[in-house]
């Protein structure tokens, strides 16, 4: 069968599935909407968790940037699973406690502040967007790639499905459909990791084939893969190379990050006890680790993979031809992927082969001199399209390419959905309802929640035509203002009895907003290329690159709170007593909605 | 008993957990996996070395440890200072 259908195929399928599930579990209330009426078992929390989380950026995206890379974003690894340590342990047992819908809520009710809220909707809106920015590039490449179309058309095709999707769903048809996404996508990353796996090392765990033996050549897999790579100038990929404070200060923000993205968030007020929502966070680590712990395992082993296709006789031998990549059917992959245009390669000079090599690097010099090669001929390989390609790269079966196909998509979806969701909420509930219009009735709470959806899929589609780079690095910025701006406050909120509205709303506001403007001044003020007035190669504090300012904007946000709070009254004497009964699970049952 | 989490040493016990949780949480992260990696590198692991398995696998799974046995941890706690949900 074509390749063309059976990726369609398997969409089709999938699709099918979901909107099936979100038919039979359509939202009725807006408790339903919300927070699926707190009826939900911390295992299937902790997988609809999982898939609400991973998004393109770890699907489509991580494994590429790993691969390209090497051992120095292995931050991306361990900040977005550390994150959820922040998670269980400082924030989700005593947001299930306080028991309210959203984030705004309690940072309002807290800090006792209609301000306090409205300023937590704008920080919540701007994190949110800048995450659905990342996931519409990621969509964009999955749809440009499976409908054969350029990346742009890609882009709107794709908003336009995940407006159709998201705006019926809800919390309750999203846990579910969330459950269903989650099955296809860890299936859809697991599989082909585990035929590559068994190719290259004998061992179908990717995670003990990534450090056990490279079969072809009897070396430890990582000792072959530093070889080959070297031998043709790039930098060796178990090494550290990067600054060792931006690597530091960029998993700090990831992890920071996580704890302070409201869609995640909101999954623990779900659940039905405060020990749930503690083992809750665990399950969805669980679940999120079995992509984790196979990612760095299909980065280095596409890695080599890909080196291998270019240099079909070794790193020393000769380059693969050009007749060979147009007509031989293992090299079909690059002929589909070139008409997305996010890869490209460009015989140079003209010796019919295409070299693959570093020709940035001296050492390469004398051997490109003495065999005639004019710069590296692969020009654009876009480190997204790679989990996408890597079945197709690795000559699996046609069904493996089709499921991933699927759960790239499923991945993309049910992140944005997630995202959306939060957003809408945000808007109708705590904007909306909670301040402007309190008689709103419920159905057209509901209706301005769905305009909200679709206004912000609009903004981030037209912000996604100039993405800040790669899916998981936009997403990473994401990352930065959430850590940045929500988190200190719901933490301060928590364990710290005496800071107050004032000094909560004085924090929010620096965090979010030095943040915001370091981010701006690197990649171009709304992300428009050419407005930033300095690089990440070269930023303007240090070494501390934008995607890694999250940590420096949280911690002005906890100094500028704190020392604020000082010189300000101490909160009132019913803010205390909301805070201990806070801190004890007793009595979470009693706090219900208040609809 | 206090209703008071603070007079009764529910909260302090609280805060020790998560301390040490959070201190355990740094090493394998930051320490082994980034700042400590050098002196580590002695140590190989398959082609690479232990702080290179800590950066890529090591540290995941102690996080799943880290929260597992918090989880366990406080249930327990919530019960002995009977303040856990009925």
């Amino acid at each position: 069968m074509d390749q063309f259908v059976l990726n369609w195929l398997f969409i089709g399928a999938s699709f099918a599935l979901y909107i099936g599930i979100a038919i039979w579990a359509r939202a009725g209330s807006t408790s339903e909407f919300y927070a699926a009426g707190r009826g939900v078992h911390p295992v299937v929390n902790g997988m609809a968790t999982g898939a609400d989380w991973m998004s393109a950026a770890s699907f489509i995206s991580m494994a590429g940037l790993i691969a390209f890379t090497g051992y120095d974003n292995s931050t991306f690894l361990m900040g977005w699973t550390g994150g959820y340590v922040l998670l269980a342990l400082l924030l989700a047992p005593y947001l299930r406690k306080f028991g309210k819908f959203t984030v705004p809520e309690f940072i309002g009710d807290r800090f006792y502040s209609p301000t306090a809220r409205m300023v937590a909707v704008i920080c919540l809106i701007v994190a949110s967007i800048t995450y659905v920015i990342g996931q519409m590039t990621g969509v964009g490449v999955a749809f440009g790639r499976f409908l054969e179309v350029d990346n742009t058309t890609g882009l709107f095709i794709g908003a336009a499905v995940v407006f159709a999707y998201a705006v019926f769903g809800g919390m309750k048809g999203v846990t579910y459909t969330q459950v269903a996404q989650y099955v296809v996508l860890i299936t859809a990353y697991t599989i082909p990791a585990i035929f590559i796996s068994l190719q290259l090392t004998g061992n179908p765990v990717p995670g003990l084939g990534l450090f056990g033996e490279h079969v072809a050549s009897g070396e430890p897999l990582l000792a072959k893969l530093d070889a080959t790579v070297t031998e043709l100038g790039f930098a060796e990929y178990t090494a550290h190379h990067s600054d060792t404070l931006n690597m530091v200060l960029f998993t700090l923000s990831l992890m920071i990050g996580t704890a302070g993205l409201p869609h995640v968030i909101m999954r623990f007020f779900t659940v039905p006890t405060v020990a749930g929502a503690r083992w809750s966070a665990g399950w969805a680590l669980v679940f999120i680790a079995l992509l984790y712990l196979t990612a760095p395992a299909v980065g280095a082993m596409a890695r080599l993979n890909i080196t291998d296709m270019f240099w079909p006789n070794g790193t020393s031998g000769e380059a693969v031809a050009v007749e060979t990549i147009e007509t031989d059917p293992d090299y079909a992959w690059m002929l589909t992927w070139q008409k997305t245009g996010l890869l490209g390669w460009e015989d140079k000079n003209n010796d019919g082969k295409i070299q693959y090599y570093n020709d940035g690097s001296a050492a390469m010099e004398e051997r490109a001199a003495a065999a005639g090669w004019t710069g590296n001929e692969l020009t654009n390989f876009n480190r997204d399209i790679l989990v996408l390609a890597n079945p197709e790269i690795a000559n699996l079966p046609g069904w493996v390419i089709g499921l991933v196909a699927a759960g790239g998509l499923a991945a993309a979806l049910s992140t944005a959905a997630g995202l959306l969701l939060a957003i809408s909420s945000a808007v109708s509930h705590d904007l909306l309802k909670g301040q402007l219009t309190p008689n709103m009735s419920e159905s057209n709470e509901l209706l301005s929640a769905r305009i909200a959806m679709a206004v912000a899929i609009g903004v981030a589609t037209w912000l996604g035509l100039n993405p800040p780079g790669f899916a998981a690095q936009t997403v990473a910025l994401a990352f930065g203002l959430a850590a940045a701006s929500i988190f200190p406050a719901l933490m301060m909120g928590i364990f710290s009895k005496r800071v107050n509205n004032t000094g909560a709303v004085a924090g929010m506001l620096v965090g979010l907003g030095v943040t915001l403007v370091y981010i701006f001044l690197h990649k171009g003020w709304f992300f428009i290329p050419g407005t930033n007035t300095f690089t990440d190669a070269d930023p303007l504090l240090l070494s501390i690159k934008s995607t890694s300012f999250g940590a420096i904007g949280a911690m002005l946000n906890f100094a500028t709170a704190i020392a604020v709070s000082r010189v300000t009254a101490a909160p009132p004497k019913e803010i205390q007593d909301l805070v201990e009964s806070v801190r004890i699970p007793r009595g979470a049952g009693a706090a219900a909605a208040d609809h | 008993m206090s209703d008071k989490p603070e007079e009764n040493g529910y909260w302090a016990a609280n805060i020790r957990i998560v301390t040490w949780c959070l201190v355990i949480w740094a090493i394998v992260s930051f320490g082994f996996g980034i700042l400590l990696r050098p002196l580590l590198s002695g140590i190989s692991v398959g082609g690479a070395d232990l702080g290179f398995w800590f950066a890529q696998q090591g540290s995941i799974l102690v996080f799943l440890a880290l929260i597992f046995f918090y989880a366990w941890r406080m249930n327990r706690l919530d019960r002995e200072f009977g303040v856990d949900e009925k």
